[in-house]
């Protein structure tokens, strides 16, 4: 019998206050890139909804408690994309907001990439990409062979899906049914070369997944109603490890960067000049971000 | 100097013929299993190959700990850390040549970096793997495994010491290599033979050179300075299995009194054990050394015995190359 903690369902409210606060995040990520001078963009921006739904309505964790035994693991497979990680813990209350100012500096506990000695309520040390998914795959193994509540969620890219290690994880996931384990692709479609249809095609991945055994869900991943849906729905799978293939749009919130994978690697102010001036894209970037692109007035204007 | 056979080995070890051959994998087997006795944390993980790496007797005795991997030496590495994650202690086992061989980042990343409780068991190291060839010869494993910060790298000499060193390794608490074989080989340490981390083990006193082995090499190292001692030179022998950490103090120590060293180990002498005898001399007291092992060159097909005298391991080319040291001797 499978232990679960239900995750609440989501109010009309409550989904207003996410969505508030998903557009504060990514307006402390763009200062925060901005200040540290080099770290990647359109990853993380792609990832501000996904995040913001993670750490205020589907885990059970407590940023006082940071190691409290039952909390829900959240691990990163893709650690380059950790900036939106540090932006939510920081909101949630992990650290103070102004730590985030000391992204990749020396001394600071926000390495480049995740890292559970400087952090360890990062779970685990991340950026070689296919490491995370297999340690998701171990946790989860003990925890539903201990038969405890705490349910183990790992974000992938989806450019990280080529290394081999993935697949690996994915047989022994299936293999011992971890129902209590459920991915997260972050289905964005670019990586540092190029869009990953030119790199190295990924579809079909739906029926990859499927093949290997998994439970396959696909969300717009900017729709956070539909995010926590399926967050959802992977608790009543017992049967099947779940993967959650989340469309989104690199850079999202900004359109200069969005959809180019130009942007992956490049935080503001260092990122390709086609469309913004580098001392512009910070004070466009987050012109963008209050307006929700031009869709509203921003109440400073 | 009378030369004080130790009692740290077996009576009769010299004769050949009758010491009791045991292959030191059949150490980690035992030892596993009294790691699974003692402490209900451990789990084992293993890669196809639960025979051969003697790992079948802990699945056995404890299935519930015990997970099939299949070929996947990188998953199996980086699931280990993620089950060490939440508190258990968790070997992989392999061929050395396949973990940590193909999978040193992940042992890197997940093990060391993160400081796990990651124990990797290399299974079939050195050139007496004999007749399936170089591609299972592992001989890089030392370097690999030595260079990581965090990581205890365990090379011992017997079966019995292996199972000391698995037992150890368990207890240790962070990522632990120990590499053994897949040969019968001498059993010539004892039940009471003391085996601690970051202390050798002097076999046999002497002032005149050093040789300094790991694994079953130490086992030549005793003859060579038998053979040595009929032209009336004495060698100290030294059991260095604690490659890292090492004994530092014992070394500097045979440095000092024995004015010249050799070492020897069944692996690549760039990155080994002798590597790590010859930086730390080499900063603190450099010492006339050579060091035995192989030769920037990769194995082949052939039988154990066959290869390691082709390969200039055993008795007789360790004194020749001690004969050779000795001439640099002041």
């Amino acid at each position: 019998m499978p232990h679960i903690r239900p995750i609440p369902t989501l109010t009309e409210k409550k989904l207003l206050e996410l969505e508030t606060r998903a557009n504060q995040i990514r307006k402390d990520l763009i200062e925060m890139l901005t200040v540290a001078g080099s770290g990647h963009s359109a990853g993380p921006l792609g990832l501000a909804d996904i995040f913001t739904a993670l750490y205020f309505h589907v885990l059970r964790h407590d940023p006082k408690k940071p190691m409290w035994e039952m909390r829900d693991r959240l691990l990163l497979s893709c650690g380059h994309v950790v900036p939106i990680r540090y932006v939510a813990m920081a909101h949630a209350g992990y650290f103070p907001k102004h730590e985030l100012m000391t992204l990749r500096k020396l001394g600071s506990r926000l390495q480049g990439h995740p890292e559970i000695s400087h952090m360890p309520a990062l779970e685990n040390t991340s950026g070689p990409l296919g490491d995370g998914s297999p340690q998701s795959a171990g946790l989860a193994y003990i925890a539903k062979k201990e038969e405890l509540p705490w349910h183990t969620y790992c974000i992938l890219s989806d450019g990280e899906l080529e290394a081999g290690i993935t697949w690996e994880a994915a047989m022994f996931a299936a293999k011992y049914d971890l129902h209590n384990l459920t991915w997260i692709i972050d289905r964005n479609n670019i990586q540092i070369d190029g869009y990953t249809k030119d790199v190295m095609p990924l579809e079909p991945l739906r029926q990859k997944f499927e093949s290997f055994n998994f439970h396959v869900i696909e969300v717009d991943g900017h729709n956070i109603a539909e995010f926590v849906d399926a967050c959802r729905y992977a608790q009543s799978i017992w049967e099947h490890p779940v993967v959650i293939i989340a469309h989104t749009i690199p850079g999202k919130g900004v359109d200069f960067m969005e959809f180019d994978y130009k942007w992956h690697g490049a935080p503001p102010g260092k990122g390709p000049e086609d469309k913004v001036a580098r001392n512009k894209q910070r004070e466009t970037a987050l012109k963008q971000i209050r307006t929700l692109g031009g869709t509203i007035q921003s109440e400073c204007e | 100097m009378a030369k004080n056979e130790k009692s740290n080995l077996v009576s009769g070890w010299k004769q050949r013929k009758e010491v009791q051959m045991v292959p030191t994998r059949n150490g980690f087997g035992e030892g596993l299993l009294e790691c699974g006795e003692k402490n209900s944390n451990t789990y084992v993980i293993c890669a196809d190959l639960t025979e051969s790496t003697r790992t079948a007797a802990f699945e056995e005795a404890f299935p519930e700990r015990f997970v099939r991997f299949g070929v996947a030496e990188q998953a199996m590495a980086a699931v280990a850390a993620g089950m060490a994650l939440a508190g258990k202690r968790v070997w992989i086992a392999s061929y050395a040549a396949f973990s940590p061989g193909r999978n040193w980042e992940q042992i890197r990343t997940t093990a060391c970096l993160q400081n796990q409780n990651v124990k990797i068991a290399g299974a079939h190291a050195g050139v007496s793997v004999g007749p399936d060839g170089a591609t299972h010869q592992m001989i890089e494993d030392i370097a690999l495994m030595r260079v990581l910060p965090n990581m205890t790298v365990l090379v011992p000499c017997d079966a019995e010491e292996t199972r000391k060193a698995t037992i150890l390794a368990n207890e240790i608490d962070g990522p632990v290599y120990v590499r053994f074989a897949r040969e019968k080989s001498p059993v010539f340490t004892k039940k009471d033979t003391p085996f601690e981390l970051g202390k050798a083990q002097v076999f046999r006193n002497g002032d005149d050179i050093a040789l300094i082995g790991c694994g079953t090499l130490v086992y030549e190292c005793l003859h060579a300075a038998e053979l040595l001692s009929e032209i009336g030179i004495e060698a100290r022998v030294i059991n260095n299995a604690s490659v890292k950490p090492m004994d530092e103090e014992t070394i500097l120590k045979a440095a000092k009194e024995c004015g010249a060293i050799v070492t020897v180990e069944e692996a690549q002498v760039a990155g080994g054990m002798g590597s790590a005898v010859a930086e730390f001399l080499a900063e603190h007291h450099p010492t006339p050394l050579s060091r035995i092992g192989m030769q920037d060159r990769f194995g082949e097909s052939g039988e154990p015995q066959e290869l390691l005298e082709h390969f200039k391991l055993t008795a007789p080319h360790i004194k020749t190359e001690a004969l050779r040291v000795l001439k640099r001797k002041n």
